[in-house]
């Protein structure tokens, strides 16, 4: 029933101290969390969790394909996905193998996000150079696509040592490669690479004023006509989104509050009110959630794929979970029907496995018609010659 | 002409805005001369802007904490970042500019005042804090790649009450020469160019090819 938008969490994976009761939860607790929220995403009707990538505390998800393939195992209709995995300092081959194997096991309910990540040390601790890092992006995605792709792969770039006569394995699911979304916050290059390869390009949307992503996601979109994927309208984006909310709007603000004003990413700084002045954040009740999503269609067109930041800041996992059902059950059905309404017929749905799988039969279907007239022809022409 | 001025002063009424308005009429006065000589680039100012950086403190502060700017100091960069030419005066502090103008030029963009013509100015309680501007201020503006002028203006509290002596200018003159050097400038070199509006993208192809290994 993944149809039109596709709704979903994407998790940062921080363990911070609730500061309203001084208690930080273990790294164990913290991934037992993330596993029962990702159930509990499924459970609601929600359609994707995507998980973050990080290699120093006082984040938890250092091993995606991981946690990813557990929760695969335990649910049954749940895309999985990353937010993001780090195209810059994992190797490309190793990416190819561990997504292609959870696409596998995951009966092909598998996307994946390329980024850069942001914590500046990752790069010399896995032997890279930060000033680098868009390079290494499109070198190492341009091996990373090849891989899945060919069967036997050689290749020689400046980052990686050479490969020569390389099988990446498994082979993905079908012949169809996981569906590839590219999310950067500020890189033109990164959305310049997406419409490249006609691939989805996701804006995170909470840190800047809507002006900023507008930008990007313009951008995005006239090079992906630009390339011949489809119409600009076409092009494949995903947004993120932040929201706390409760029946009574003064009761989200009085609750979400103290998260918000110690938050390791922007506490210390602007009042709760200035930040959802200049920010996509919402915090409010359910209809005010849903007001203020439904702008992001007119900011930035129909798109495809709408992520929330929901387990972060320290709440404790009882309060997300209510969240979770509140967006399950007032937000998120209200939005499908909405998003529904006045959508051209030419916007792509999210792309799925299903959906890619069907693409490609019917692009050999024709790639071997195609062949086949062209023998016929090649024939009748000698024919003709003889004759 | 789009001209900009940047003060940092802290009170209200401050010297530091002062000094600023007498440069900003100073140089305006010029550039709105009639006799001047005429350069290449059109002389007719904009009524200057002038941000006070302490009406923007807090935003400035928020930024550094929440990673991006708010629209009202976007608001602000924009306009240094669109100017032609700018007027920055700082007070000294500790033997260099004030941690609030420092942290405004900070939120800039690198790039923001690469060639871009600079008048540099300051204010003290004691005339012995002049050459923070040589020291402190002028590298600052060296590092963005602004092309500031060679007199830079500085205004201890005993200038305001004094004319020259014999062996240096008073303010009023040192103001009349920083003027003149600004205008000189900025009617002589090419307007800057304007904030793009689209954004320029490197084709995929050259981002690509620019990576292959040499054959």
């Amino acid at each position: 029933m993944v149809t039109k938008v596709q709704f979903g969490l994407f998790s940062v994976g921080d363990v911070t101290m609730d500061p309203t009761t001084g208690r930080t939860p273990t790294e164990h607790e913290r991934i037992k969390a993330m596993v029962t929220i990702a159930l509990k995403a499924e459970e609601v009707g929600l359609d994707v969790f995507a998980t973050g990538e990080h290699h120093n505390p006082p984040f938890v998800p250092s091993s995606p394909t991981t946690l990813l393939g557990y929760i695969a195992a335990r649910t049954e209709r749940l895309v999985l996905s990353t937010a993001t995995t780090l195209i810059t300092t994992n190797d490309p081959v190793k990416i190819a193998e561990d997504f292609a194997m959870l696409q596998h096991l995951a009966g092909g309910r598998v996307d994946v996000m390329m980024g850069r990540g942001n914590t500046g040390p990752v790069y010399p601790w896995f032997g890279q150079d930060i000033r680098q890092g868009i390079p290494l992006a499109i070198e190492n995605y341009a091996l990373l696509h090849r891989l899945w792709r060919e069967d036997v792969v050689d290749w020689e770039g400046r980052f990686r040592t050479p490969l020569q006569g390389f099988t990446s394995t498994p082979r993905p699911l079908e012949g169809v490669p996981p569906f590839v979304w590219h999310g950067s916050i500020r890189s033109p290059e990164i959305a310049e690479q997406a419409a490249y390869y006609g691939d989805g390009f996701f804006a995170n949307n909470i840190f800047w004023p809507k002006e900023h992503y507008q930008r990007l996601i313009h951008l995005y979109r006239q090079r992906y006509a630009h390339y011949g994927h489809g119409t600009p309208e076409q092009a494949i984006v995903g947004l993120g989104g932040q929201v706390f909310m409760r029946k009574n709007s003064q009761d989200a603000v009085r609750e979400f509050r103290p998260y918000f004003d110690v938050a390791p990413v922007y506490g210390h700084g602007p009042s709760l009110e200035e930040f959802m002045a200049e920010t996509p954040l919402t915090v409010g009740s359910p209809q005010q959630v849903i007001d203020r999503t439904l702008q992001f269609r007119e900011h930035f067109g129909d798109y495809q794929r709408q992520l929330f930041l929901m387990d972060h800041a320290g709440l404790p996992l009882k309060t997300v979970l209510e969240q979770l059902d509140i967006l399950g059950e007032q937000v998120v059905p209200v939005l499908r029907a909405e998003f529904a309404k006045g959508r051209p017929a030419e916007v792509p749905d999210a792309p799925t496995h299903a959906s890619l799988l069907a693409a490609k039969t019917a692009a050999d279907a024709t790639a071997t018609t195609t062949a086949t007239t062209t023998e016929t022809t090649t024939e009748t022409t000698t024919e003709t010659v003889q004759a | 002409m789009k001209l900009v001025v940047v003060t940092a002063g802290l009170t209200q009424p401050s010297s530091t805005r002062l000094l600023a308005d007498r440069l900003t009429e100073a140089v305006t006065r010029r550039l709105a001369d009639p006799e001047a000589p005429a350069g290449p680039v059109e002389r007719a100012v904009v009524a200057p802007r002038v941000i006070e950086l302490r009406e923007l403190a807090v935003d400035v502060a928020n930024a550094f904490v929440t990673g991006f700017p708010n629209s009202r100091l976007r608001a602000a960069i924009d306009a240094v970042t669109e100017a032609d030419g700018i007027i920055a005066v700082t007070p000294i502090f500790s033997g260099s500019y004030s941690g609030l103008f420092k942290s405004f030029f900070d939120v800039l963009d690198n790039t923001a005042l690469a060639g871009k013509p600079v008048l540099i100015a300051a204010t003290g309680g004691t005339a012995r804090h002049s050459l923070a501007l040589e020291h402190a201020v002028r590298p600052l503006f060296a590092y963005l790649r602004a092309v500031v002028v060679p007199t830079a203006v500085y205004a201890a509290a005993e200038d305001w009450g004094g004319g020259r002596d014999a062996f240096t200018d008073g303010l009023g003159e040192r103001i009349e020469r920083a003027a003149e050097e600004l205008t000189d400038l900025l009617l002589h070199r090419a307007p800057s160019a304007r904030a793009e509006q689209e954004q320029v993208v490197v084709p995929f192809e050259e981002q690509l090819a620019a990576l292959r290994p040499p054959a």
